[in-house]
C-alpha cells in the first residue's frame, strides 16, 4: 500500500511539474503585461514538434531538446516583437482573439508540415527502461522529468526571488506604472519573459514527447490546465504557479488513482465503474470552482 | 428555360432510379488526424487498394471515393456525413473507426436509406435491438475479439487478471466480451478517458494489484503509450499483455517495437493467413505502401470488395434498396480473412485466430498465426434482433 502511495505521489508530482513549466510562463505573461495569451498551449506543441524533427534529424534526443527549445524561443521572440508588443495595449476581447487566431493558424501550418499523423519521439535508449529505487520500479523517463521539473523550479525560484532581473519582474507584476517610472526598460523586460516563457513551453513539449504523443492540438487541453493552475495559484505569482501545479498534478492523480476503488466501497460496482472516471476527471475543476469561490485572487496573488 | 431545365433533370432523375447508376459514389468519414488517425489511415489505404486493383471501379461502374476527416469527433463526424449524404448523395458510406462515433451518425444514415458497410465500428447496439436493413458490419461485432482473448486467458487458466479499456461503448463492449468466455472473477476493471495518452495513475494501480495477466483495449494512440509506458515500469516481467488484434497490430507494433514480443492477441485475420486472395492483397499493400497491412487495412479492403459484388450482383441498379440489400447479404466476394458468412443481423459469423507477436523469417517484429480460438463464432445479439 505505502508503494502505491509512494508511487502515485511521484506521478502527481511528475504530472504537476509539467505544469509548472507551463504555467510559469503563461502567469508571467498574464500578471506583468497583463495580456490573455491563448497561444501559449501552441507554444507547447510548436515546441514538441521542434523537439520532436530535431531529434530525428540529429539522432540524438538531448541535441534535439536543445535545438528544439532554442528554436521556440527563437520563434517567441519572433512573436513578441512582431505581434505581441500591439496587443499589450489592447483590451483583453482583442488579445482573445488574435491568440486564438494563432492556435489555428499554428494547428494548421503543423498539419501542413508534419501531416496530420502524430510524431514518434522516443526517449533515450538509457532511460527508457525501469530503475528501482527503495525495493520498487519507476520508470526512469518519469524521474527525469520530474529532475528536470525541480531543476527548473529551482532556476526560477532564484532568478525571481534573488536576482535583479527577478525584481523587476516582481515590481512589473505588482504595478507597472511604478516600475516603468522607476526606469526599468520594461518592454525589453517583457520580451526577456516572454521568451522564456516559450522556452519553458518546449521544454516541457520535448519532456512529455516521449511520453504522450507529439500531434495536433496537444497544446489545447493543456492550456486550460495551464490555465486552472494559474487560477488556483493566483495570476502573476511564479510561487503561486508552482503550488498550484502540484496541487492539480496531485489532485489528478490520486483522484484517477483512488475516487474508483473508493466509489466501489460505498456504490455497487457498475455504477462506480462509470461514476469513479468521469467524477476523477471534474475533480480539478471542482477544487478551482472552490478557490474561486473561497479565493477568487488565488492562493497566492502578485498583486497584494 | 429554368422550367424546361428542371424538367429534363426531374425526367433524368427518374431514368436514373429505374435504371443503371452511371456512377458509384462512396463516402468514406474516418479517423484521419489525432491519436486514432492511424486506424482510419489504414482502413482508407485498404480500401483505396482495392480501388486501384478494381480501376477504379465498383460493380463495373466508374467510382468515385469522398473522404473526409472526423477528428474522432461526433459532431465532426455528423457534419461531415450529412453532407455527403445531402449534398453528393452517396450511395454507400463506410470509414468509421470508433463506436461512439458510428452511433452518432448511425441514425441519419439510416434514415437516408443508404447502406452502412462498416469497416470497423461494430457496436453492439446495432448488432441487437437496434438492427438495421443498412447497417452491415464487414469485420466483427466489437465484443468478439475480447471474447476470443477471454477464452484464452480461461483456457490458460489464469487467474489474477485486471482489465484496462478506455469508458466508452466500445470499451463496455470490450469488457463484457472478455467476461463473457473468461469466467472466473476478473480482479480488477480499470476504465480511462477516451484518448488518455499518460497512464502513471493505472500502471502503479495495476503494479499495487500484482496481476499475472493484463487485458487491455486502448486502440490507436492509447494503445501505442499504454504498452510503452507498460514495459518502461518494468511491468511486463510479471504480467503477461492479452490484447484483442486491434491493440497489437502494425500500426502499434511499428512504434512500440521490440518490446511487444511475446504479447498474445485474437483477430479474425492475420497478415499471414494462406489463401490466396490474402496473398495478393499483402504483397499489393506492401508494394504500394511500404508497410505490412494491419486488420483495419484487411477490412477496409474487405469493404470495397463487398461494395463491388453487390453493386455487380444488382447490375449497377443501387436505387432498388430491397434488391441490393439481398446483394450484400449474400457476401459473393472473396474476403482476404477466407470465409465467412453474414448472420441475421448483418455481422459476420466467422473463426477467430490467436496470434503472437515474435520475429518473422526476416527478423522484423510482427504477427504470427498460432491457432483458432473459435470456428464459425457468432456474436452474442442477432437473438435480439428483428431484421426488417
Amino acid at each position: 500500500m505505502t508503494q502505491l502511495v509512494l508511487e502515485q505521489a511521484l506521478n502527481g508530482l511528475q504530472f504537476g511539474l509539467m505544469l509548472f513549466l507551463l504555467a510559469a510562463g503563461l502567469t508571467l505573461v498574464f500578471g506583468i503585461m497583463d495580456c490573455i495569451n491563448l497561444a501559449h498551449g501552441s507554444l507547447y506543441m510548436v515546441g514538441a514538434y521542434f523537439v520532436a524533427a530535431a531529434a530525428q534529424a540529429a539522432d540524438s534526443f538531448w541535441l534535439g531538446l536543445g535545438v528544439g527549445v532554442a528554436g521556440t524561443a527563437g520563434l517567441g521572440l519572433l512573436l513578441e516583437l512582431t505581434l505581441f508588443r500591439q496587443l499589450y495595449r489592447r483590451d483583453h476581447l482583442s488579445q482573445v482573439l488574435a491568440t486564438f487566431a494563432l492556435i489555428l493558424i499554428a494547428n494548421e501550418a503543423v498539419r501542413l508540415i508534419w501531416g496530420p499523423a502524430p510524431l514518434m519521439l522516443n526517449p533515450p535508449d538509457a532511460l527508457a527502461g525501469p530503475v528501482e529505487i527503495g525495493g520498487f520500479f519507476y520508470p526512469a523517463y518519469r524521474l527525469l522529468i520530474i529532475g528536470c521539473g525541480l531543476a527548473v523550479a529551482a532556476l526560477l525560484y532564484l532568478l525571481v526571488a534573488k536576482s535583479r532581473v527577478g525584481m523587476w519582474v516582481r515590481a512589473g507584476a505588482a504595478n507597472r506604472e511604478i516600475t516603468e517610472a522607476l526606469g526599468i526598460n520594461v518592454r525589453a523586460l517583457f520580451t526577456a519573459v516572454f521568451v522564456f516563457g516559450a522556452a519553458l513551453c518546449a521544454l516541457a513539449g520535448g519532456l512529455l514527447g516521449p511520453l504522450l504523443a507529439v500531434q495536433v492540438g496537444m497544446g489545447e487541453s493543456v492550456l486550460i490546465l495551464a490555465f486552472v493552475v494559474i487560477i488556483i495559484g493566483g495570476i502573476g505569482s511564479i510561487r503561486g504557479a508552482l503550488v498550484g501545479a502540484l496541487i492539480v498534478g496531485a489532485v489528478d492523480t490520486l483522484g484517477r488513482a483512488l475516487l474508483p476503488t473508493l466509489l466501489g466501497a460505498v456504490l455497487p460496482a457498475d455504477a462506480a465503474s462509470t461514476l469513479g472516471p468521469a467524477l476523477a476527471s471534474i475533480l480539478i475543476y471542482l477544487l478551482m470552482a472552490g478557490i474561486l469561490f473561497f479565493r477568487p485572487q488565488g492562493l497566492f496573488p502578485a498583486r497584494a | 428555360m429554368p422550367i424546361r431545365l428542371t424538367a429534363l433533370a426531374a425526367a433524368l432523375l427518374l431514368a436514373g432510379a429505374a435504371h443503371a447508376a452511371d456512377q458509384i459514389k462512396v463516402g468514406f468519414v474516418s479517423t484521419l488526424s489525432g491519436p486514432g488517425a492511424g486506424l482510419g489511415v489504414d482502413i482508407r489505404d485498404g480500401f483505396q487498394l482495392a480501388m486501384k486493383q478494381l480501376n477504379g471501379k465498383l460493380g463495373g461502374l466508374p467510382a468515385e471515393v469522398l473522404v473526409a476527416d472526423d477528428q474522432q469527433n461526433p459532431d465532426v463526424a455528423k457534419q461531415a456525413t450529412d453532407k455527403l449524404l445531402k449534398k453528393d448523395k452517396v450511395d454507400f458510406m463506410t470509414g468509421i473507426v470508433f463506436s461512439n462515433l458510428m452511433l452518432a451518425v448511425g441514425p441519419a444514415v439510416f434514415q437516408n436509406q443508404t447502406f452502412y458497410i462498416s469497416a470497423n465500428a461494430g457496436p453492439s447496439q446495432y448488432a441487437g435491438e437496434q438492427c438495421n436493413p443498412f447497417f452491415f458490419n464487414v469485420a466483427w461485432q466489437n465484443d468478439n475479439l475480447h471474447e476470443a482473448v477471454g477464452k484464452y486467458v480461461q483456457d490458460k487458466g489464469f487467474k489474477n487478471v485486471v482489465i484496462v479499456t478506455p469508458n466508452y461503448p466500445g470499451g463496455k463492449d470490450a469488457v463484457s466480451g472478455f467476461k463473457r468466455y473468461y469466467k472466473d472473477q476478473v480482479s480488477e476493471e480499470i476504465y480511462t478517458k477516451l484518448g488518455q495518452l499518460d497512464y502513471a495513475a493505472e500502471l502503479a494501480k495495476v503494479r499495487a494489484g500484482k496481476p499475472d495477466a493484463l487485458f487491455f483495449f486502448l486502440p490507436g494512440g492509447m494503445g501505442i503509450n499504454f504498452v510503452k509506458q507498460f514495459v518502461a515500469a518494468g511491468l511486463s516481467r510479471d504480467t503477461q499483455l492479452f490484447a484483442p488484434g486491434f491493440s497489437a497490430d502494425e500500426d502499434v507494433i511499428k512504434a512500440v517495437g521490440a518490446p511487444m514480443m511475446g504479447m498474445f492477441n485474437s483477430s479474425h485475420w492475420a497478415h499471414d493467413m494462406d489463401n490466396a486472395e490474402n496473398k495478393r492483397f499483402v504483397a499489393a499493400f506492401e508494394k504500394e505502401y511500404g508497410r505490412l497491412p494491419s486488420l483495419y487495412a484487411s477490412q477496409g479492403y474487405d469493404a470495397a470488395l463487398m461494395m463491388d459484388a453487390a453493386v455487380r450482383d444488382v447490375k449497377g441498379n443501387v436505387a432498388d434498396k430491397k434488391a441490393l440489400q439481398k446483394a450484400l447479404e449474400a457476401k459473393r466476394f472473396k474476403s482476404v480473412r477466407g470465409d465467412f458468412k453474414f448472420n441475421s443481423n448483418h455481422y459476420p459469423v466467422q473463426n477467430y485466430y490467436l496470434r503472437v507477436i515474435g520475429k518473422d523469417a526476416q527478423g522484423r517484429v510482427t504477427n504470427k498465426t498460432m491457432g483458432s480460438i473459435f470456428t464459425n463464432h457468432a456474436d452474442a445479439y442477432a437473438a435480439q434482433c428483428k431484421m426488417k
